[in-house]
């Protein structure tokens, strides 16, 4: 059987006590490039955040590799939505994806020139070398976003989490990312993307999770993406014309 | 006394050393804390917590009879840190917004400190002349142990600081991130706040409760506009605030009757507005001069292009033209055509102008850039 | 009591009430902060109004200085602009600079302003019977009396003319513009009023103390009610009362007339805060308290509904899956039993007719995002609540 890269459990989480999400339970294989995808408000950031243990749900469990996530932190990198931080911090590019480099160092220990060259080779990987000086907000939005990218990469780990990546970006930056992606599934590693893309669920992906508050259904694109679950996760009628 | 004189003075009198490394100290460490506060867009807080302090000054000389700093800096603390508590319990159990919960606090803590300091100055037999000092500050009575506390307290801050660098830096740009790669982001957010608190009530004698806050704010609000970099903005930013707390003190003790702490700040916003002007990359200034430089560029390539419209159509493209063509169009200008003889684009004979080979050049180049771009 | 007694409750009053309304709107629209910085930037527009018209009370001074104040709000927004600083710094920035020039001033000219720091502070309540307005030999009562009630009196012709564009553009400043009232001249309009108010109350009870009187009336009044016409009712009864009750524990003391005032202020906002009947602390705390067992027990029984391996129904899976500790599981099983929503058999638990109809129902409003309806179920099938 394959191995199960991440699972969640009855996970339950509750804003000001308002219900976000419902008794999630959640398998994702390893190697899989999944796609979480749900109309606004579904809670898909939120699934996201609570696993990450960023958010506290009020029930439930998740693991990662078959153990508690708190003990697994390090094989689990995040890339947020590019609007949760504020761009105008004084900082440079290569910095920032040098901060992906922090976890592994732990407290109080300084990057030194091994960290640097992780950085400055996940750069090279997005396209940004050359934009290793530039202060951050100067960098167009797509930019910015490949500069978060790379400091999930430099983390090095196992499982990506990333939120809505492809929002307003260009389209240079889709194709590097796509490309990161590909290359990330060669290496065996699991990537789960918010995404609120439905045209290009089945060319991006392979993996699928419709969430509507509820889980509505995960699994194969090509076995689960179809209309019936996008009516389910979307409420009226909903078809998309799908390229298989 | 005046400037000349007073700054003789700081090298051999003892007083004036005392006072003047103690300022230095306090915008050293206030700058630097001061940059964790802006850039946690914490900026109000500061006003705040100082605001607060006062009541707890009041209330430790009631308790204690004693004038002694220390003791009342303590009471400073405590109330401030009641203050920074009731804020947040307010922001986080009601609906009412932050700026509502830091008016309220601000002013009503401070309205309980003032009465009672009129209180205190009213009771007979109290030796209590000297507390309003910490109103606006009176740097005039920092004695060595008040310095070397505030040394102690700077030492304290930098280790920390540099120990715990990039996990401020992580915590201050993206704190869910950090989150994720294992801080423990509380731990880190209590060690900025308190040492943020801290700076602010070891100011008060020297700057009092009323202005405090711009000490906190104005050196590294002016640090922000000549860098890109957290370190640099940091360092500059404890520059700033101790030149501005050494030169708002020489200023102030060559004056009479003038509180320290008006004119620190008056000092620091001269560092501020100096900053938003002349800040090469940031600054008014330069943005200004970049738009009318971009402006005048344009209308540069536009004359260039009219020209060379006019000349294209010829079979000749050197022959020349009336100068009284080009005032039908818009963008002309005297300025402009002397910018284009002078770039050698263009020679003009008496009333005629005529394009050069280095002008049609230019010209071809811009319009085929310009095909490109569309 | 005296007449001077009177009068200066009075005119803490009429003061009280002045702050209080500009304070309200302040307070909805997020802003309480903006008058922190009026209140000190006018400072200098006062000492130089001093200087040309040498009489606090002066007409002059009082629009001066309000120009002042709108140049500060002015000023404010013109540096967020350039997004050279973040907008609360920008505030932190302009009014200390101008606050201190003020000080500065009344420091170096002290002799010739009959204004000193301590006034600028507190503000002289204690004096203003002294300096009166006589008409052809005849007494017309305190100056300051005049002042503050002619502010007031245009403040509430002015609340009256623009209630309801206020009341739009406050809470709904998208409909207020498409409706054709512009927000920039209600903005506008609002600062204005607050600054002369600022100016006027100065004189009586100072720089800092007039930020009590516009923002805690009004914080306290938003925990009692939603309506905007209680709400600015309600905040004018709280200022009045600390006015009246703030002079009376001065004259106990001995003290600062406007320091008392303000805490005064102080503890009416902290007995709201605390006993405010649906957002007051403690009503806060308990239902967060109840909400945090209902929303524990509906995700438990949906839970159940969900799976239906007895593994899963097992009591011990509430703390081994679940991750609650075992107060809380108890607590919530408990609940659920008394409720008839479950049953438990050999420590299995399975749900009852009632805990499905309920669980099905649930279901259906959270994914069609009406949670609100949740709330109307509880009262229908509740018998007792966390």
């Amino acid at each position: 059987m394959e191995k199960i890269a991440v699972k969640v459990d009855d996970l339950t989480v509750a804003y000001n006590y308002k219900p976000v999400l419902w008794d999630i339970d959640l398998k994702i294989p390893e190697g899989v490039l999944m796609a979480i995808v749900g109309p606004n408000g579904a809670g898909k950031s939120t699934l996201v955040k609570a696993i990450l243990g960023i958010l506290k749900p009020i029930a439930g469990s998740v693991s990662i590799f078959d153990k508690p996530y708190d003990t697994q932190r390090k094989h689990v990198a995040y890339v947020p939505q590019k609007g949760s931080v504020d761009w105008d911090f004084p900082t440079t590019a290569l910095d920032v994806v040098m901060m992906g480099t922090y976890g592994s160092l732990g407290w109080i220990k300084r990057p030194g020139a091994n960290e640097k060259k992780r950085a400055l080779e996940a750069l090279e990987k997005v396209g940004m070398l050359s934009f290793k000086s530039r202060q951050i907000s100067q960098l167009s939005g797509g930019q910015q976003q490949r500069i978060f990218l790379a400091r999930a990469l430099v983390q090095d780990a196992s499982i990506y989490f990333m939120d809505e990546p492809f929002q307003g970006v260009d389209a240079t930056t889709e194709v590097a990312i796509i490309n990161i992606l590909k290359e990330l599934r060669k290496a065996n590693k699991t990537v789960v993307v918010v995404h609120h893309d439905l045209q290009t669920v089945p060319e991006y992906f392979d993996w699928v999770t419709f969430l509507n508050v509820k889980k509505i259904a995960t699994g194969p694109v090509k076995d689960i993406f179809n209309d019936d679950n996008l009516t389910k996760t979307y409420g009226i009628n909903y078809k998309v014309s799908i390229q298989k | 006394m005046d400037i000349l004189e007073y700054s003789r003075l700081v090298f051999s009198d003892y007083t004036l050393r005392t006072i003047t490394l103690g300022t230095a100290v306090l915008g050293g460490v206030t700058g630097m804390l001061g940059s964790f506060a802006v850039l946690r867009k914490q900026s109000l807080l500061g006003d705040a917590i100082s605001h607060a302090a006062l009541p707890g000054i009041a209330l430790a000389f009631l308790i204690t009879g004693s004038k002694d700093t220390n003791v009342l800096l303590i009471g400073a603390l405590l109330s401030g840190l009641i203050g920074t508590f009731w804020i947040r319990g307010i922001t986080t159990k009601t609906h009412l917004k932050s700026d509502t919960a830091l008016g309220l606090v601000l002013s009503v803590f401070f309205g309980f400190g003032m009465l009672l300091l009129t209180f205190i100055q009213k009771q007979p037999n109290a030796n209590q002349a000297g507390l309003d000092k910490y109103l606006f500050g009176q740097a005039a009575t920092l004695v060595e142990s008040d310095v070397w506390l505030m040394s102690v307290v700077t030492g304290l801050c930098l280790l920390v600081l540099l120990l715990f660098w990039k996990e401020f830096k992580i915590l201050l740009f993206d704190k869910d991130y950090a989150h994720t790669l294992g801080f423990n982001t509380k731990f880190i957010d209590v060690l900025i706040t308190s040492f943020i608190v801290l700076a602010i009530v070891l100011g008060l004698q020297t700057v009092g409760v009323v202005l405090m806050s711009a000490m906190l704010l104005a050196p590294a609000a002016a640090a922000r506009q000549w860098t890109n970099s957290l370190g640099v903005m940091v360092l500059l930013a404890a520059i700033l605030g101790a030149s501005a707390g050494v030169f708002g003190t020489a200023i102030s003790s060559t004056q009479n009757n003038l509180s320290t702490g008006p004119v620190i700040v008056l000092v620091a916003s001269v560092f501020v507005l100096f900053s938003f002007i002349f800040s090469p990359k940031r600054g008014l200034l330069f943005r200004q001069i970049r738009l009318i430089k971009n402006r005048n560029d344009l209308e540069f390539q536009k004359t260039l292009t009219f020209m060379y419209h006019i000349v294209e159509d010829h079979e000749d493209v050197f022959h020349p033209h009336a100068i009284k063509i080009l005032n039908n169009f818009q963008g002309y200008s005297r300025k402009g055509l002397r910018q284009l003889i002078s770039k050698n684009y263009v020679t003009v004979n008496g009333e005629m102008w005529n394009l050069t080979p280095e002008g049609v050049e230019a010209a071809t180049n811009m319009y085929n850039q310009n095909l490109k771009d569309d | 009591m005296t007449s001077a007694q009177i009068e200066i409750q009075l005119i803490a009053s009429l003061v009280a009430v002045a702050c209080a309304i500009p304070g309200t709107f302040l307070v909805l629209r997020k802003m309480a902060m903006i008058s922190d910085a009026i209140s000190h930037s006018i400072l200098p527009g006062i000492v130089v109004g001093f200087f040309i018209t040498q009489d606090l009370n002066s007409p002059l001074l009082i629009l001066l200085a309000a120009l002042t104040g709108v140049l500060t709000v002015v000023l404010v927004e013109k540096i967020q602009q350039t997004k050279l600083v973040k907008e609360d710094t920008a505030i932190g920035l302009v009014f200390p600079a101008l606050f201190s020039i003020g000080v500065i001033m009344i420091a170096k000219y002290a002799n010739d302003v009959h204004l000193d720091i301590d006034a600028v502070l507190l503000g002289e309540l204690a004096f203003t019977p002294f300096d009166r307005l006589f008409y052809n030999g005849t007494d017309l009562g305190p100056k300051s009396l005049w002042v503050i009630g002619t502010i007031l009196l245009v403040t509430l012709a002015l609340l009256f003319a623009f209630y309801k564009e206020l009341k739009m553009s406050t809470f709904d400043a998208g409909l207020a513009t498409s409706l054709g009232f512009s927000p920039a001249i209600i903005h506008y309009g609002l600062m204005s009023v607050a600054s002369i108010t600022t100016v006027g109350a100065f004189d009586a009870v100072g720089a800092i103390l007039v930020v009590a009187l516009m923002i805690a009336p009004a914080a306290a009044a938003y925990l009692l009610t939603t309506n905007l016409t209680k709400m600015i009712v309600l905040a004018c009864f709280f200022g009045v009362f600390s006015a009246i009750a703030g002079y009376w524990f001065a004259n106990y003391l001995d003290a600062s007339i406007a320091g008392s005032i303000a805490t005064m202020l102080g503890l009416v906002f902290l007995v709201v805060y605390l006993f405010a009947p649906s957002k007051g602390l403690i009503a806060v705390l308990y239902r967060e308290r109840q909400q945090r067992i209902e929303v524990s027990l509906i995700t438990f029984i949906l839970h159940l509904k969900n799976h239906n391996e007895t593994r899963e129904r097992h009591v011990n899976h509430l703390n081994e899956h679940i991750n609650w500790q075992k107060v809380r599981s108890k607590t919530v099983l408990n609940l659920a039993v008394k409720n008839n929503f479950v049953t438990i058999d050999n420590n299995i638990v399975s749900l009852t007719e009632k805990g499905n109809e309920f669980t099905t129902k649930a279901i259906n409003y959270i994914v069609t995002n009406e949670d609100a309806q949740i709330e109307d179920m509880k009262k229908d099938f509740f018998l007792f609540r966390g």
